[in-house]
């Protein structure tokens, strides 16, 4: 691997920043990698289709925006419709299965879905649909290592929820982990 | 001397440029800072009000720009280290009170977290357009430090930097970042207390009487005293001789201003910091700043793989300007490309350097997002084969 | 041998920086006087007093008397002292300038000052005019009268400055003219023994610019002007003090009431949040190496 842009989109209120900021210290706090969170602000980061955007290297990253995200992550429709398009030729599309549907599928990209919500909701906190995400991420992608992943949850979920957000994040990887073997 | 350690975050963090920024005024010794808020540079003072009141710092929201950037230099009098933080049309509000600080030596931080303008232009997206501003924004004639960080972690060691340099030269120091640098969050490893270099106020050890607030001796920059201390300090906007007392005629205003002027143009030696790679041989040399100069080394990876022998200078202190260093490099190559988020700023001061030894090439750039590398990237190549 | 009698108030000022630009027959001398008798008698500690001016005539008082003297810039005496105050609580900060300094350009830090209680004692001298610069109307130059910059007579409302203390939330509201100096000097000795946003209006004539245009005669005739005209009325309604043009002036002392400066209300809110985490300035700690600890 060298440079991968990963593009995290979905609703305000879904801890779509969150799942960015996770991703990104766990490549680069636990895994020695090089990464860079960006994201939009103002009035126009308060939309329904809000985003993050990683880009994960092992060398110095010199361009800090994702312009064509080898890897999207969609937690709702908006968002799907709004960065589907940008997505790279051959890339990986990541869906909560409820509330996205992957049509058209743009650049022959792969389609992975998982019931984050639902998943979250049977664990008692619909909240933590992101952190289910990022599990499912941390599978289907290998992008990052799941034990840099794991630490970078508990270094980033408020005190008291670790356990919860943990438990989260293992449905998630599970889920992807069943879907590619 | 080593920091205080109850201002410094040891450790590796996931931080954006403006959390970084902060963290470096607080291991630096900042205690004092007036802010007034502005996007994007807001999170700087946000997280100075929360970290301040556990290490006796004292943060003060004040109703405008025109207040914080005087407010900050009251703070300076009364012994603390003191920034203050904004970003375009707060920063031109600033500008009386820097020259304030110039004229009365006033050791202070300026962080300008640049975005688009002019006006209210674009609040959320990066520009490099106030270069110019920092260095001439206030009337008269003065001197400036400014640095350029190019990373959140540049955002943490040049906030150290900034402060140390104030109170070397006794000078308003400039941090100017950008909001594509202040938003963008990375690693930033914050080094133990002791590892951390912090330069301490010099202030004076002469009895009052003895003590002549504005005699720099055989020096450059006067010991300091603060109110307080019994010396009856006279600190004046206006022209003013050794002891701080008006003085209205030209000779007094060639005393002075010639020191404030001289003691950054004849120390630029000690001041001037770039990094450079590739210079001998090359037959470009891409200039480049904050930001931009990130981008600008994608586009030199681009045209060194087309074979063109690129050089690269990266400003860390943009003003002073390394003026010597351009000089023996101008008649060697075959132009100067500089990429900046503005229409030409920092490349008119290359050019005046440049002396028509050698070209130089804007990539110019109105700001709102960052350079595309292949755009810099074709200027380098059409100015190595003598197109543009 | 000719004794000289020495003027008790010459070791508040900056004698090596006399005679002071005012003109003859200006107000602001007499009120500097004042002042200076207030210090002795408040037995305040000079070492810790700073005095900060902006711009104008009155702006020039911070660097003639003999104690850390700040002259800032125009309008802005308020938001350095604001600095200077928090960053060392121990200092008695005063600020002294004129209405135009104060109230027109430095107005919007002339009202937070008083909103946040910021401990300064505030000593606006207001001649109604910006003689400095040679005349111009200023916020509270009284209808009718003329200057350089409305020859044919004021026609704006002027401000009632008292009253826009008292409204900001001022501890400390008093008006005096120049003809008062020893309710000026107590005023300002009370004042200095208090803590608080403090204010005191000084009434001055300005007899080279404000009189003579107005045919108003000169530093004698103002004296009798404000002898004959001036109402004493402690306690008035500050909304009732507005000054016409030669019409009464009603001095005294408006308000007096106490209420949590700044930093009293900053320490209580920080304490009360973080309890022994929290750290006030003035911050007495001793690095390592200072105490001899480190290497």
């Amino acid at each position: 691997m060298t440079t991968t842009e990963i593009k995290f989109g979905g609703l305000g209120g879904q801890g779509v920043i969150l799942a960015g900021i996770i991703t990104g210290k766990a490549a680069a706090l636990f895994d020695n990698k090089e990464a860079t969170l960006t994201q939009a602000f103002g009035p126009e980061a308060r939309g329904s289709a809000c985003s993050a955007q990683v880009v994960v290297s092992d060398t110095p990253i010199l361009y800090p925006y994702v312009t064509r995200p080898r890897v999207l992550v969609s937690m709702s429709q908006d968002a799907y419709t709004k960065f589907s398009p940008q997505i790279a030729q051959g890339g990986m599309l990541l869906i909560e299965q409820d509330m996205v549907k992957p049509d058209p599928i743009p650049n022959e990209a792969k389609v992975f879905g998982v019931p984050a919500t639902r998943i979250a909701e049977e664990l008692g906190r619909r909240m933590i649909l992101n952190i289910v995400m990022v599990g499912f991420f941390t599978s289907i992608t290998k992008l990052v290592s799941v034990d840099a992943m794991r630490k970078a949850v508990e270094d980033s979920v408020p005190r008291g929820t670790t356990d919860l957000n943990l438990k989260a994040f293992d449905r998630g990887f599970q889920w992807g982990e069943k879907l590619i073997h | 001397m080593a920091a205080d350690p109850r201002g410094v975050l040891t450790g590796q963090h996931y931080l954006d440029g403006n959390h970084a920024a902060c963290e470096g005024a607080l291991a630096a010794g900042c205690r004092f800072a007036a802010g007034y808020p502005i996007t994007p540079s807001t999170e700087v003072v946000e997280r100075i009000a929360q970290r301040f009141p556990t290490m006796g710092g004292v943060f003060i929201q004040m109703e405008d720009e025109i207040a914080a950037s005087i407010t900050l230099q009251g703070g300076v009098w009364a012994g603390k280290k003191a920034l203050t933080v904004t970003s375009g049309p707060g920063f031109s509000l600033m500008m009386e009170h820097v020259g304030l600080a110039a004229i009365t030596e006033c050791p202070c931080v300026f962080v300008n977290v640049q975005r688009g303008g002019p006006s209210t232009g674009l609040p959320t997206l990066p520009g490099q357009a106030d270069m110019m501003q920092a260095r001439w924004g206030s009337h008269g004639d003065y001197e400036i430090i400014a640095l350029c960080p190019q990373s959140p972690q540049e955002c943490f060691d040049f906030a150290i930097k900034a402060f140390n340099l104030a109170e070397t030269w006794r000078v308003p120091v400039m941090l100017m970042m950008d909001e594509c640098v202040g938003h963008m969050t990375e690693r930033v490893v914050i080094p133990n207390a002791e590892d951390i270099e912090v330069v301490e106020r010099n202030f004076t050890k002469k009895k009052p009487g003895e003590y002549k607030p504005f005699d720099a001796g055989d020096g450059w920059v006067p010991e300091m005293a603060k109110a307080g201390d019994g010396y009856n300090l006279f600190v004046t906007g206006l022209t003013h001789d050794e002891r701080g007392y008006p003085v209205m005629n030209h000779h007094a205003q060639e005393k002075l201003v010639h020191r404030l002027v001289d003691k950054i143009r004849k120390n630029a030696d000690k001041i001037c910091e770039w990094e450079e790679d590739g210079i001998e041989g090359a037959e470009v040399v891409v200039m480049s700043y904050g930001i931009t100069s990130r981008v600008a080394q994608r586009g030199v990876e681009i045209a060194r793989e087309q074979g063109i022998k690129v050089g690269t200078m990266r400003l860390i202190v943009a003003w002073p300007f390394p003026e010597k260093r351009v000089k023996q490099i101008a008649p060697t190559i075959k132009s100067f490309v500089m990429p900046e988020l503005n229409y030409g700023q920092m490349v008119f001061e290359l050019e005046r350097c440049v002396a028509g030894m050698t070209r130089t090439v804007l990539v110019p750039h109105g700001g709102g997002e960052v350079h595309d590398p292949q755009v810099i990237a074709n200027a380098i190549i059409e100015a190595a084969r003598g197109k543009n | 041998m000719t004794e000289v009698a020495i003027n008790p108030v010459n070791p508040y000022l900056r004698m090596d920086r006399m005679p002071s630009i005012w003109c003859p027959g200006c107000g602001i001398g007499t009120s500097v006087n004042c002042f200076a008798r207030a210090l002795t008698q408040s037995k305040i500690d000079l070492k810790k007093t700073a005095v900060v001016s902006g711009i104008g005539c009155t702006g020039r008082v911070s660097g003639y008397m003999s104690v850390d003297s700040f002259h800032t810039t125009h309008g802005r005496a308020l938001a350095f002292a604001t600095g200077l105050k928090l960053g060392n609580p121990e200092l008695n900060v005063v600020v002294y300038s004129g209405e135009g300094d104060l109230i027109a350009i430095g107005g919007n830090h002339f009202i937070h000052a008083a909103r946040r209680n910021l401990d300064v004692l505030c000593v606006c001298v207001n001649n109604f005019t910006y003689g400095m610069t040679g005349g111009q109307v200023s916020p509270t130059s009284p209808a009718t009268a003329k200057f350089t910059t409305a020859p044919l007579g004021q026609f704006e409302e002027p401000f009632n400055l008292p009253y826009l203390a008292d409204s900001c939330g001022a501890v400390y509201v008093a008006r005096w003219t120049t003809f008062h100096v020893r309710e000026l000097t107590k005023a300002m000795r009370d004042a200095l023994k208090k803590r608080g946003f403090r204010f005191i209006e000084v009434i001055s004539p300005c007899p080279t610019l404000y009189q003579r245009r107005n045919r108003l005669g000169d530093g004698l005739d103002a004296m009798k002007y404000y002898q004959e005209k001036s109402v004493k009325k402690n306690g008035a309604n500050t909304s009732e003090l507005r000054i016409d043009f030669q019409s009464e002036i009603t001095v005294g002392t408006f308000v007096d009431r106490e209420r949590p400066t700044f930093a009293d209300a900053m320490n209580a809110r920080y304490k009360e949040v973080l309890g022994p985490r929290y750290v006030p300035c003035p911050d007495n700690y001793v690095p390592p190496q200072a105490k001899g600890e480190g290497t």
